[in-house]
């Protein structure tokens, strides 16, 4: 038996790709951000180091902190949607699906997820149209059942804009949860079910009492996922809104805000070094969120092994 | 190789010196709406005389064209001449040594001190874009629609307000078309467009610069107010109404009144099926002076960084003769040239809308030279008053006071 171990040198052979493409995609460019984010013009074409100046702007300066905490609400209400309808749906959908007795399971299953694999400019150009209220479906199909009253031109009030968003954003997204709730589902071994309805645990109780406290490290799992989509999200506001996220802003969330810092609108020019600042402000606010969760949460969920 | 060709290679050879041969010039613009003008009738007049010197027109979408504009120069893949947005947006390009000095190019003296004042340098000294054209803000209306109502063309605002009641009275069409889903439209073919009158055209734009006059005063409030009254005239859901569905509502003859630019005529021509009349924003009263926004808005320059810097003088040497001039004053009706060359238009709509620049004050839009350098800036500011105070979400007077708060935080004449 050889004394010394061998290297392995397989292991760093198959990391490597891996390891170099989300270095040179992802790590540089972070760091790069937050490096730019400390520093500013120097008003000759050229820059240099400011310290903490930039961030000191962006929560001290009325002008820019009032955009700030406007944008940070506004995506917290974007992520408290989210929670609150996409994640529920989702595992009622999965738990629906899962039932052995539901016929055409995989073709509800497919429909579902299909917005998902959709682009965000398909999503927010076909959900303008339904909801305009000049063409849109939407003003008829509330006529057919009575209830026109109710129609408003949604994405154009402050009060709703955001929230109609958000739904949409739910709409598209559901298929996500749906697939992972259902897959922790179908791993619930046979015989912890059987054992269940040994001792009388039948149907709702069934779920609520045996499957939900198995799938809960999935839902935390979605939890975060949806933590960091909703934190990063833009596309859909952008397509949907414009950069300057209508009306008066009421559906500004930090990534658009971070869009028009970073390169400008209209007559705005762009401000790389604001725009990395608000970067590193966002990717603070989610490493606080996935600490949070995994120190806090995720260490404390108890896991059952089968 | 047919000896016509070879004689034609040899001369353009000859005439435009070895440098140029088989030279390919990449142009940025947001105008995508124009790709068919350029590719069918610019380009290939530019081509016929200069066979050596190959054009490609390559647009990005309007809104995103300054970022995607800036990122590319700044990765130094930008192509060689770059269509010019006026005021600050170009000049911070030239002070980045982004474009080139023009100053020297002949086709300048075809311009007047104000076609290029857009594209200069604050002392004047250095221009660098050569002028393309203007474009003139009015109101289009479907003359159909107005002579089935009896309604005359409106000269005031009074008769303005009463051409509007009678049409929402009869219901047969929206009084007018726009949203403010896009905001922009609600700035620029709304503010802009009726605030000149009030504000006197140059008097009070050049007072604004100077810290003369505020934005709370009457001259830029009251404009504010005249939308705040606009609101129960537009249609149905106007607060999700885009940019496009106004332009649709109109043209496909639902809507009697559109707030337009003079760049709307060719699309509008094309699908519209009814006839179409203009006029300039009503004055206050029978026989006051009119101000009409004559703003000067389309520009090219040449990359700096270009590697074909002679090709594309020779190119912009053209964009600033008689004959690009009434090329594209002819293909564009509504882009109204800037050369000191007067140029016949054809399209009777066209000349409506040049035909004012007798009669009334031509002024630029306000917030366009020097007040939107600074952070928040002015331009995008009075985007998100203008929506606000049409759906009626902020007050005239407030809008103003914000405006002023904002442009006085960082703009020293203002403070």
């Amino acid at each position: 038996m050889a004394a010394r171990r061998q290297v392995r040198w397989h292991i760093a052979v198959f990391l490597a790709p891996a390891v170099a493409i989300y270095t040179a995609l992802m790590i540089i460019p972070l760091f790069g951000t937050l490096v730019q984010s400390l520093m500013n013009s120097d008003g000759q074409g050229g820059h240099m180091f400011v310290g903490l100046r930039n961030f000191s702007t962006l929560f001290g300066d009325a002008l820019w902190s009032k955009q700030f905490w406007n944008a940070l609400g506004n995506n917290a209400w974007f992520f408290v949607v989210h929670m609150l309808v996409q994640n529920p749906i989702g595992v009622a959908l999965a738990a629906i699906l899962s039932t052995p007795k539901l016929r055409m399971a995989a073709f509800y299953r497919t429909a579902i997820f299909i917005p998902t694999i959709l682009s965000f400019v398909i999503v927010g150009f076909v959900w303008k149209l339904i909801l305009s209220p000049i063409w849109g479906i939407a003003p008829g199909m509330l006529d057919m059942v009575g209830l026109k009253s109710l129609f408003t031109p949604w994405l154009g009030k402050e009060a709703y804009a955001l929230t109609t968003l958000a739904l949409i954003s739910v709409w598209q997204f559901v298929g996500i949860p749906m697939m992972l709730i259902y897959a922790a589902l179908l791993s619930i071994p046979d015989e912890v079910i059987e054992a269940a309805e040994m001792d009388g645990i039948t149907g709702m109780s069934q779920f609520w009492k045996i499957k939900l406290p198995l799938i809960l490290p999935s839902i935390g799992i979605i939890s975060i996922l949806t933590f960091v989509g909703n934190f990063n999200a833009f596309d859909l506001i952008y397509v949907a809104q414009g950069a300057l996220a209508g009306p008066d802003f009421s559906t500004d969330i930090l990534g658009t805000f971070l869009y028009r810092t970073f390169f400008g609108f209209q007559l705005q020019l762009g401000d790389p070094y604001m725009g990395s600042a608000i970067a590193g402000a966002m990717f603070g606010i989610i490493l606080v969120g996935v600490c949070i969760y995994l120190f806090g949460i995720q260490t404390r969920l108890r896991r059952y092994q089968f | 190789m047919s000896n016509t060709f070879r004689m034609a290679l040899l001369t353009s050879t000859l005439l435009a010196g070895p440098a140029l041969a088989e030279t390919t010039l990449t142009i940025e613009s947001w105008r995508n709406d124009d790709l068919t003008i350029w590719q069918d009738t610019l380009i290939p007049a530019f081509e016929a005389k200069h066979p050596d010197i190959k054009v490609v027109f390559a647009p990005s979408a309007p809104a995103e064209y300054n970022a995607v504009l800036n990122s590319k120069l700044a990765a130094g893949s930008a192509g060689d001449l770059i269509t010019c947005r006026p005021f600050d947006a170009s000049l911070e390009l030239y002070n980045q040594g982004n474009l080139a000095d023009l100053t020297d190019l002949g086709a300048m003296a075809n311009f007047s001190p104000v076609a290029k004042s857009a594209w200069q340098t604050d002392d004047g000294a250095a221009t660098f874009c050569v002028p393309m054209a203007s474009v003139i803000h009015g109101f289009i209306y479907n003359a159909d629609a107005f002579a089935e109502l009896g309604i005359e063309v409106p000269q005031t605002r009074d008769q303005f307000f009463a051409a509007l009641d009678k049409i929402k009275e009869d219901g047969t069409y929206i009084p007018m078309a726009m949203g403010t889903n896009d905001q922009w439209e609600a700035a620029t073919m709304a503010y802009q467009n009726i605030g000149p009158n009030y504000w006197k055209g140059e008097e009070g734009r050049l007072a604004l610069i100077k810290g003369e006059q505020k934005l709370t005063d009457a001259g830029w409030v009251e404009p504010f107010a005249e939308l705040a009254r606009w609101k129960d005239y537009l249609g149905d859901g106007f607060e999700a109404q885009t940019y496009p569905d106004s332009q649709n509502l109109f043209t496909l003859g639902r809507a009697a009144i559109y707030p337009a630019g003079s760049w709307e005529i060719s699309g509008f021509n094309t699908q519209a099926g009814f006839k179409m009349g203009a006029f300039a924003p009503p004055v206050g009263a029978e026989g006051d002076t009119c101000y009409i926004s004559d703003h000067t808005d389309i520009a090219m320059g040449l990359n700096a960084k270009s590697p074909n810097l002679e090709a594309g003088k020779v190119f912009l040497d053209w964009v600033g003769s008689a004959e690009f001039a009434t090329l594209y004053a002819n293909a564009l009706p509504g882009f109204f040239s800037l050369n000191s060359t007067p140029v016949a238009m054809e399209d009777p709509l066209a000349q409506e809308f040049v035909s004012w620049r007798e009669k009334c004050q031509p002024t630029i839009r306000s917030t366009y030279q020097i007040l939107s350098r600074g952070t928040p800036n002015l331009e995008n500011e009075t985007w998100n008053a203008s929506a606000n105070v049409i759906r009626g979400s902020e007050t005239p007077e407030d809008a103003g006071k914000r405006l002023q708060e904002g442009l006085a935080s960082w703009y020293e004449p203002q403070k």
